[in-house]
């Protein structure tokens, strides 16, 4: 009843098959799937940063962009427009090689985990049986773009900004893998989209109680932690060091600083949904037959972005609410709290798998 | 026209309208209407002209309406400089440095008199009589303190100067004819 | 002590070497021989009866045949005032012995005066110039100073500061981590240059470099009107304009001994709390911003405003506004005025709540915020930080209640006080001081009294021959006037002590062993406003 777009890229499939020959067909699927894939990313990066601005602007009591276009709409064309032909400067002294190469190492990362989110049944470029173990280890790549970024710059505002982020990110990436097991074991495996089948009955959230609860709360700080947002943002700290790790980057490999920045928010977010609410599973409560099958009717997509939308608005809420930390704070919050938190959760949440006491 | 005739932006419409009509300037057109919707500031305070830029950055007279959103402290990022307050000499060298480590295309509005031309302390020993001495200045801002609202009128008036001027290579050839 | 008995104690310290000055109006003045300086100062800062522990003002002066120092000390416990005068024998070499081993403070204020006349301080532990660069030529504010120095472009190289070379020479300068803040860094508020050696992300050492926004306002004065020189008092401590208007204009109506219309006191007095809520305001945005809590801008701009509305009503201005002229206010008030500053009390007391509820009660807030940066009373007076910074280290040391001027005699006002020092108190205490403002002018505002706005002044002051000392409570504390008339238009010598600068030189002592996150905590937290401090 759910629409399953393996349907459509299935029969994709077969239609190209019947022209080209075999080889032919997976060159143009997977550049279709880049193709896909970069306008989803860029549409994604711009409607995130929108919003943003938008929200921001509410909890500040102002109005936010809105000249540009209707409601400001337009402002992220114009964005775009001005980074894109806006000069690149290498300044004096830099590492050119690595200098270059750090944003994109950042914007690929992101990309990478973006590929493999289960957007909707049947709708994502790879399913690995591995997927979670896959996310965890691209996921903390970007850490290298942003370390060889301040390193390369040759300033000393990005080193301290890249070497605090490299201490954040490298011990959130702990809880983050904590959490991450601490699901897995509950699911039975690792492919999110057998994740996410598993959640058809009711979200994780839910069925794992306890365990589950403490895990989601401990992974919506870890990975706004790694994702380098407010009130984790150490490493470009705006008041300390002007911009960290990436100021001195500008036009288009700042703006793919930035716009990396946003992605990971969302792919933190689309995680937290998909491992903890069901990815794009409508709410299903129950018996309730009713009432599951109005659910069912809204297409799964809306509930994927819908759920990944209201974790980002939550982070936004985090950020433009609190002050910042001070790095031996946040180192203290993970080695002290959120570490020692989350091996006592995977334990209880074994025990409870053990004896069966979940739903 | 001479040059001397470009004092402000009815010049430069007229201009416009006269004469370089090329169709490829669509292009140009459009990544110029881009850049002058959003131009990210670099907030040169450095005194009491400062306050009034985050009087005019406040929920009153919100900047980010105009996609001025994101204050950059980073020259790298900036597109505007806005130059606000008095500029000593200790001072000139940096703000040199600053304009110059700034990416192409820049724009500096001068807000406030002091900037403009040293102000009520134009005959101090220590004070740069008007930022134009240091940098090339798009627009001026009289005042002191600038009101937050003019300051919004200065930095439309810099958007409208923007949307006229070329922004490739291509319009200016056209412009040098 | 009495005045006289004070004298009679110093001059029987060293006969001969000392003798009473005639001259001074206001404060008991001794003119002390060059040499017999430093003795007689410890002698007045360690003696029990004495006890100067507080340097309120440290001032050079170009005689014409000689240059002088002039010293304004006051005890903190006993209340009473000395002002110490000396000469050098000449003025090509001119040297005198530095007091900044008794006063840590009188280290920045003994460079100013080195940097602006030449006089070298002998032991001085730093004898660098502050504002001006090193290779300014000249001293400005010595009389016959006419060097041209032309605009320099070329951004100097690191390692030729002095001062830089100085911090690198610890360890080499490979080994030490310098970094810079500023001058244009989001959170110096405005342009001061911090220069830091780092361990880590330990902060080691801290090396104020100021001048960036140096503008020779007390060299100008000795060329203006005392109706014009109001106006670039404004300039100085933009936040405090309305106070450091009136610091001028009190201390030229107590040198003609003009009696103000009563309603002008009572108007002065309440735009003074206006000027001092709204600059609390401005920094609790200003810290917030410096802790990454960039929300509280917004909430605090917008109650600001406010303010700056009734102003803008009253005087036309919206920041600096020049309201306060000798011997009275510009204008009238607005018939509005009492009415909206009314309704701006009720406004405030409703959201001052949601103030504390957004920051002051939040853990990552306190986490940041206390047991950091702590002054203790001791340094506190040492180093003369005043106003909220010094009454957060348990100091009192408020001016309304010290030297009350206008109508704070009349009103009733509790001092606020806390003891800890910290980062926390000192935000703390600016809250506390929001509440006592509002306080007092609620006091006031239904007591405005009928009459005359200004007293009737001649269109060209002269004041009379003389020296003239004011002190007034801005909102960052203790802001002195020293004024030395000829009898002329214009004044001979104007001195202002700001009280930003005297905080500055706390700073490096207080952020040693923080982080740099600390270091930005720490300085937002001493509230200091640039010009105010390079004048
Ligand atoms: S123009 Fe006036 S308000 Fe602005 S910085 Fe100069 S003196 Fe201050």
């Amino acid at each position: 009843m759910i629409y399953d777009f393996s349907k459509l890229t299935s029969s994709l499939d077969q239609l190209l098959l019947s022209v080209l020959p075999p080889f032919w067909v997976l060159l143009v699927e997977a550049l279709l799937v880049l193709i896909a894939g970069l306008a989803a990313f860029a549409v994604l990066g711009m409607i995130l940063v929108y919003m943003e601005r938008k929200v921001c602007a509410f909890f500040q009591v102002r109005l936010g962009p809105n000249r540009v276009g209707k409601w400001g709409t337009l402002q992220l064309i114009a964005d775009m427009l001005k980074l894109l032909t806006k000069e690149l400067v290498t300044p004096r002294g830099v590492d050119v090689l690595l200098y270059n190469v750090a944003p994109f190492i950042i914007i690929m990362a992101a990309f990478l985990s973006f590929g493999a989110l289960p957007f909707a049944r049947g709708l994502h470029a790879i399913d690995f049986n591995i997927g979670v173990f896959y996310l965890m280890a691209v996921s903390s790549l970007a850490v290298l773009g942003i370390l060889l970024g301040g390193w390369a710059s040759n300033n000393k505002y990005t080193v301290i900004g890249a070497m605090r982020s490299g201490a954040q990110v490298v011990s959130y990436e702990l809880s983050v893998g904590l959490t991450y097991i601490t699901m897995v074991a509950f699911a039975g495996t690792m492919q999110l989209s057998g994740i996410v089948e598993a959640q058809a009955d009711g979200w994780f959230l839910f069925k794992g109680h306890l365990p589950a609860l403490i895990a989601f709360v401990v992974f919506l700080i870890a990975s706004t932690a790694e994702a380098n947002r407010g009130p984790f943002d150490l490493a470009e700290a705006e008041s300390e060091l002007i911009a960290g790790y990436h100021t001195e980057y500008s036009g288009l490999r700042f703006a793919f600083f930035y716009l990396a920045e946003y992605l990971n928010m969302f792919i933190g977010a689309a995680i937290a949904a998909t491992l903890f609410l069901g990815g794009w599973m409508p709410l299903h409560i129950g018996s309730w037959e009713a009432f599951n099958a109005v659910m069912d009717f809204i297409p799964p997509i809306v509930w994927f972005f819908g759920k990944t939308f209201l974790l980002v608005w939550v982070t936004m809420w985090f950020k433009w609410t609190f002050p910042r930390l001070r790095i031996d704070q946040l180192l203290t919050l993970e080695w002290k709290y959120l570490m020692p938190v989350s091996f006592f959760n995977l334990l209880l949440m074994t025990v409870i798998i053990l004896l069966g006491w979940h739903f | 026209m001479m040059p001397t005739d470009f004092k402000d932006n009815e010049a430069l419409e007229q201009l416009r309208e006269s004469g370089t009509n090329v169709v490829l300037t669509t292009v140009s057109d459009l990544v110029s209407w881009g850049r002058a919707n959003s131009l990210w500031p670099l907030m040169f305070a450095t005194s009491c002209c400062g306050i009034e830029i985050m009087a005019a950055g406040a929920a009153r007279t919100d900047f980010s309406r105009f996609g001025i959103e994101v204050y950059r402290s980073s020259p790298r990022q900036a597109d505007l400089m806005v130059v606000a307050g008095t500029i000593v000499h200790k001072m000139a060298p940096v703000l040199k440095r600053l304009y110059d480590q700034m990416a192409d295309p820049k724009y500096v509005v001068a807000m406030g008199n002091c900037a403009i031309s040293g102000g009520p302390f134009r005959d101090s020993y220590h004070v740069v009589n008007g930022i134009e001495d240091i940098i090339p200045v798009d627009v001026y801002i009289p005042g002191c303190p600038v009101r937050p609202e003019a300051l919004l009128y200065g930095i439309m008036q810099l958007q409208r100067k923007i949307k006229v001027s070329y922004s490739l290579p291509l319009g200016k050839k056209e412009e040098d004819k | 002590m009495t005045d006289q008995a004070l004298l009679d104690k110093v001059l029987a310290f060293a006969p001969g070497k000392v003798a009473v000055e005639e001259y001074v109006n206001t404060y008991p003045a001794l003119r002390v021989e060059a040499d017999a300086l430093h003795d007689l100062a410890r002698f007045l800062k360690e003696n029990e009866e004495t006890d100067f522990d507080y340097l309120m003002c440290l001032s050079g002066v170009d005689w014409g045949a000689n240059l002088g120092v002039v010293y304004h000390l006051r005890s903190t416990r006993h209340g009473h005032v000395l002002v110490l005068k000396t000469q050098t024998p000449e003025r090509i070499t001119p040297t005198i012995d530095t007091i900044s081993d008794l006063w840590v403070g009188a280290e920045f204020h003994e460079r100013e005066v080195y940097d602006m006349f030449g006089i070298r301080f002998t032991n001085h532990p730093d004898m660098r110039r502050i504002f001006m660069s090193d290779k300014w030529m000249g001293f400005p504010l010595r009389k016959d100073y006419q060097a041209s120095n032309p605009l320099h472009l070329e951004t100097e190289g690191a390692y030729e500061d002095e001062g830089i070379r100085k911090l690198a020479s610890g360890k080499g300068k490979d080994e030490t981590f310098i970094i810079n803040f500023g001058p244009q860094h989001p959170s110096t508020h405005g342009v001061l240059r911090l220069v830091i050696t780092l361990e880590g992300e330990n902060v080691d050492q801290v090396q104020p470099h100021c001048g960036y926004i140096h503008r020779g306002i007390e060299k100008m004065c000795e060329h203006l009107t005392y109706q014009q020189i109001v106006h670039l008092t404004d300039r100085m401590d933009y936040l405090s304009a309305h106070i450091n208007n009136e610091a001028v204009c009190l201390c030229v109506e107590k040198a003609l001994q003009v009696e103000v219309p009563l309603r002008a006191q009572y108007i002065r007095t309440i735009m003074d709390e206006l000027t001092r809520v709204a600059s609390h305001l401005l920094f609790w945005t200003s810290f917030g911003m410096d802790l990454g809590a960039t929300t509280c801008f917004f909430y605090s701009m917008r109650e600001r405003d406010h303010i700056l509305d009734i102003f803008e009503e009253t005087c036309g201005a919206r920041l600096v506004l020049s309201y306060v002229c000798p011997g009275g206010v510009m204008y009238d008030l607005h018939p509005n005025f009492q009415r909206r500053v009314k309704d701006f009390i009720r406004e405030m007391r409703r959201r001052l709540p949601e103030y504390h509820r957004l920051l002051s009660g939040n853990v990552i807030f306190q986490g940041r915020s206390r047991n950091i940066g702590v002054l203790s009373h001791e340094n506190a007076v040492s180093f003369g930080v005043t106003g909220p910074s010094g009454r957060a280290s348990g100091w009192h040391c408020d001016v309304r209640k010290q030297d009350p001027y206008h109508v704070y005699s009349q009103v009733d006002f509790q001092e606020a006080i806390r003891t800890e020092g910290d980062v926390f108190a000192r935000y703390m205490l600016r809250m506390d001081e929001l509440e006592t403002s509002l306080n007092i002018i609620e006091q006031l505002i239904d007591q405005i009294p009928s009459g005359d706005y200004a007293a009737k002044m001649k269109p060209v002051i002269r004041v009379p021959e003389g020296e003239y000392y004011q002190r007034v409570e801005t909102a960052r504390g203790d802001l002195g006037v020293w004024l030395v008339s000829q009898g002329d238009k214009f004044p001979y010598r104007l001195k202002f002590r700001s009280p930003g600068f005297s905080t500055l030189a706390a700073l490096p002592h207080l952020c040693h062993g923080f982080k740099i996150a600390d270091l930005i905590a720490i300085s937002g937290s001493l509230d200091f406003v640039i010009p105010d401090i390079d004048r």
